[in-house]
């Protein structure tokens, strides 16, 4: 049956409640880039999210469209999904810093108890 | 825009929702979400966690990609250049949204094709509120206003889920949801306090909307284990009553302070239990427009369909046959 709307631009496009058609197949929408995103010059470029394109210019526009809408931006970056290598979550014992390795902390120098000692003893 | 997810097999007891999942990481997965650590795409998680969120997560996407057809309606005959230019920038918001969930529900393995696929089939759901039609200019501006100022509940619940891609999308959503909110009051504020004319249009409209609005978080949770796993695992965020509490406690006192009325005579808030008291909406008339058979139910998908099959010639232009799919990473 022909909807009818209260549109009537929906009117004029006929449109059969009962067609089928429209149906996408595998791959309709594209492979994925991860998008990264600049707010001001002298930032890094952090990550906002993924876009689907058929090709880098594309998805350099639909990261514009999707991402910089509001706000400023002064650039992007898109990298193709695939071209991303990741360390797995569940080796993320990797990255703890255990106690011995405080020498790489500013916080593990003291020196001002040192200092105060040797002016102390100096003084007279 | 979205409304409660609606939770299927209400019944099913915790046994068979974690049959056969590993109990160490069963249990390690439920301490890191109970620390309130986030759950990302790779990590270990039960089958029905899966299944839930690309369920709930995928009608999002949908809610958003329909809910732009009642208001998107109104574009061409938006009153005034400003509304105009706002209204499709609203538009142009929701369907942004779509795309972020979408990939957000494509880290959890299900194709961006199969979630289309499914909406036009009629197999996926979408939030019931859109399978009204928009009859006035003030029809568009209570959604705006009020149906964004549900989505923005349940949204700001959520977005304190365990799942990360869901989170990160719904933080971002959040925060553009907030200009709808402002520009849908502005539009109710301009008409209620406007000509007589201007008043009932408005009116009419809250007295159209306030059943779909009622039915907007879905009928009470059944009291079930099902629902309790899922509210420990952070994939529902809070009772469809305690979203509905918290949205009369917010919106009714705005309403009310425009001398505008709504067609609930027991509605009120009960000063002791500082709960909100109401009739009950009609809920075997949510089941009937949910099972299809709304008044737009045809229409959304009939133009979703067209869309579809008018893009399909750009789509085939640009296609790299040799591209292919991968995963989102986040």
């Amino acid at each position: 049956m022909i909807v009818k709307s209260l549109d009537p631009r929906i009117n004029r496009a006929a449109l059969d409640d009962e067609r089928t058609d429209g149906v996408q197949t595998p791959m309709d929408q594209f492979e994925t880039y991860e998008v990264f995103q600049q707010i001001k010059r002298g930032t890094h470029h952090t990550h906002v999210g993924t876009v689907h394109a058929p090709n880098e210019e594309l998805a350099l526009i639909f990261a514009k469209e999707q991402f910089c809408r509001r706000g400023t931006s002064v650039n992007i970056w898109i990298v193709r999904t695939d071209n991303i290598y990741t360390t797995p979550y569940e080796d993320a014992d990797m990255f703890e810093t255990s106690t011995y390795k405080d020498y790489r902390e500013p916080d593990a120098y003291k020196v001002m108890d040192r200092i105060q000692a040797f002016k102390e003893r100096t003084k007279a | 825009m979205y409304g409660n997810a609606y939770i299927e097999g209400g019944s099913d007891g915790v046994n068979t929702l974690v049959a056969g999942e590993d109990p160490v990481k069963l249990a390690e997965f439920e301490a890191r979400i109970a620390a309130g650590d986030k759950i990302e795409p790779k990590d270990w998680m039960p089958k029905e966690y899966k299944k839930q969120l690309v369920r709930m997560i995928e009608q999002h996407a949908h809610s958003e990609v329909i809910g732009a057809l009642p208001e998107g309606t109104w574009i061409t005959r938006a009153p005034g250049f400003r509304r105009k230019l706002a209204l499709m920038a609203k538009v142009q918001d929701e369907i942004g949204h779509a795309q972020l969930l979408y990939s957000a529900a494509e880290t959890l393995g299900k194709s961006r094709e199969d979630m289309i696929n499914d909406l036009i089939n009629g197999k996926s759901k979408y939030s019931n509120v859109f399978n009204y039609p928009a009859v006035t200019w003030a029809d568009s501006a209570v959604i705006a206003w009020l149906i964004d100022a549900g989505a923005i509940v349940n949204q700001l619940a959520n977005s304190k889920g365990s799942y990360g891609p869901y989170v990160r999308a719904l933080e971002r959503i959040c925060a553009e949801e907030s200009f709808h909110l402002k520009y849908g009051h502005d539009n109710v504020v301009f008409l209620a306090t406007g000509t007589p004319k201007q008043r009932e249009m408005v009116q009419d409209a809250l007295n159209r909307w306030w059943e779909p609005i009622m039915h907007f978080f879905g009928p009470s949770d059944k009291a079930s284990q099902h629902t309790e796993i899922l509210m420990r695992w952070k994939v529902k965020m809070a009772s469809n009553d305690d979203m509905r509490q918290t949205y009369l406690d917010m919106y009714v006192p705005k309403i009310w302070d425009l001398g505008l009325t709504l067609p609930d005579p027991n509605l009120k808030k009960n000063e002791e239990t500082g709960k909100w008291e109401y009739t009950e909406p009609n809920w075997d008339v949510f089941k009937q427009v949910i099972s299809g058979n709304g008044p737009c139910n045809k229409e959304r998908l009939a133009v979703r369909r067209m869309a579809e099959e008018k893009g399909r010639w750009v789509r085939n232009a640009i296609l790299r046959k040799e591209a292919s799919y991968v995963t989102p990473l986040s």
